[in-house]
């Protein structure tokens, strides 16, 4: 059995992505597809919520993915800082813009919800506060990327402020709690779902949130596969100036 | 089409804006793998060319 | 320790150190408000521990990037890195400085700015414990930005924009503090995390900043 660090050779990498990328792709089509379908035509509206609980199968992925890709990138931190594997660093710049949109999108399709629902686009409610902070986050590590030329020195700094920005936005979330308590419910997911949601919405939304987790691994892939390229590219370049 | 009431606007404007953001992300990054492809082995032609 | 710490204070207060700089820009911001929001005292009485915490903050980001970009362009920051001190404590040295000359002037500032706000009186007192508990964490995780972006040549936006978010959890308690002060609530909660927050940071991030110099200085 190989060890996973293969894969943190970068050639390696590039040929498993390739082999990988139909099938996560395709999948993750499929997958949102049907999720959306199913969620928008078939299922009934909610006897409280009217028609807008039809925005769950959006919004519920993408905040999913939000948190979840800043996680990703933090693993892939702190990979990079012990184990010193570029491709980790790499993927982790390459899931920052990613994570933004997701970021985004669970904001916007949250405000458009909560304009009938709580009758305003915009509250300063803890979940939302707490998400724009990451989106802020975000923005911070992704122009820390592009300002810095040095490869190596970029994802040293980067990994470190990854690692520092995650305790503060942990800090700040219940921070957040503590400033003001929220209109927002609680998780809509829980281990005992039985009072949260019912199983008309539950499937589509499972069946939607696999196909964000497969299409953030597939755009991740991606465009890790692209960050190697360019910097071996940008490695070429630089010995053809010397030559 | 489902019947969406009221909040027809609502809904409508959330699928929109997300599946427009999502494909602009999908768009942006194949886009610049293509491109980064193209130029790297381009590169990497003229390496082997000159050794 | 104690030469750097000095030297750094003489470089600071002498002229072109822009000692005072941020105090005249927080001034300047709490006079600005009452033409925005509108002059009556009651609306500025309830709004004042936010408006001088956030300018605070504000006046705090302005001076962070002279904490090492003056002597990184001299090369000083090398000899520093190799000196027998650590570099921990020649970050914890440069945050303190930054804390004398902006944050303890701001501290004892923000009561009597207060007075233009028509912040109500018990909230003078605790407006400045928030801010004398808050700020040394504002100088940390501002020296922890400025040595993320020391060798950029237009670092100075990029530093608000990584330090700004850093700043949320300090902010919220602090002004929670200054607010339920001003308002005669019980505030030992946010007081105490307010400190905690403080304690953690200072003890936490010299080294986060250190290992980023040395990065930066490889």
């Amino acid at each position: 059995m190989a060890s996973i660090w293969e894969y943190a050779n970068p050639r390696k990498f590039i040929a498993t992505a390739n082999r990988l990328l139909p099938w996560v792709g395709g999948l993750a089509c499929v997958a949102l597809l049907v999720g959306l379908i199913w969620g928008f035509f078939l299922t009934p509206d909610d006897y409280r919520q009217g028609s807008t609980v039809k925005i769950i199968y959006l919004h519920v992925p993408s905040a999913l993915m939000a948190i979840n890709g800043w996680f990703m990138m933090l693993v892939a931190s702190l990979i990079w800082l012990v184990r010193r594997h570029h491709v980790s660093a790499l993927a982790a710049r390459a899931a920052a813009p990613v994570g933004a949109v997701m970021t985004l999108i669970a904001l916007i399709t949250g405000a458009i919800w909560g304009q009938p629902m709580w009758g305003t686009w915009w509250a300063w409610d803890p979940r939302l506060t707490s998400f724009l902070i990451l989106f802020l986050f975000y923005l911070g590590y992704i122009a820390l990327w592009a300002a810095i030329e040095d490869d190596d020195t970029a994802a040293d700094l980067t990994s470190i402020l990854c690692i520092v920005g995650s305790v503060f936005a942990v800090l700040s979330r219940y921070a957040v709690d503590f400033w003001n308590q929220g209109l927002h419910q609680g998780a809509s997911l829980s281990m005992d779902r039985a009072d949260h949601v019912a199983n008309v919405f539950y499937f589509p939304l499972l069946v939607c949130m696999s196909g964000f987790v497969l299409l953030f691994v597939a755009l991740v892939l991606l465009r890790t596969q692209t960050e190697i390229r360019a910097r071996r590219m940008r490695a070429l370049l630089a010995r053809e100036r010397m030559a | 089409m489902p019947d969406l009431g009221k909040y027809a606007g609502s809904v409508l404007s959330a699928y929109a804006v997300s599946l427009l953001l999502l494909a602009v992300v999908i768009v942006v990054s194949v886009m610049r793998a293509r491109r980064v492809k193209r130029r790297m082995e381009e590169v990497e032609a003229r390496a082997k060319h000159a050794r | 320790m104690n030469a750097l710490l000095i030297r750094d204070l003489r470089l600071a207060v002498r002229a072109g150190g822009g000692f005072g700089l941020g105090l005249s820009f927080f001034l300047i911001l709490v006079a600005l408000i009452p033409f925005g929001v509108g002059p009556e005292t009651e609306l500025l009485a309830r709004i004042a521990p936010g408006i001088l915490w956030v300018g605070a903050l504000l006046s705090c980001l302005l001076s962070l990037d002279r904490i090492f970009a003056l002597d990184y362009e001299d090369g000083s920051l090398d000899l520093l890195a190799t000196a027998p001190l650590p570099l921990e404590a020649v970050v914890a040295v440069k945050a303190l400085v930054h804390w004398l000359t902006t944050g303890v002037p701001l501290t004892l500032a923000a009561p009597v700015l207060g007075v233009l706000l028509n912040l109500p009186w018990p909230g003078h007192l605790w407006l400045m414990a928030s801010l004398a508990l808050g700020t040394p964490a504002l100088s940390m995780i501002g020296a922890f930005g400025a040595a993320l972006t020391v060798g950029l040549k237009r670092g100075g936006l990029l530093l608000s924009l990584l330090v700004l978010p850093l700043y949320v959890p300090t902010l919220i308690f602090g002004a929670e503090v200054a607010r339920r002060g001003a308002a005669g609530m019980a505030l030992e909660t946010p007081l105490l995390v307010l400190a905690g927050v403080s304690l953690a940071t200072l003890a936490l991030l010299p080294f986060a900043a250190a290992a980023v110099l040395r990065v930066n200085l490889r």
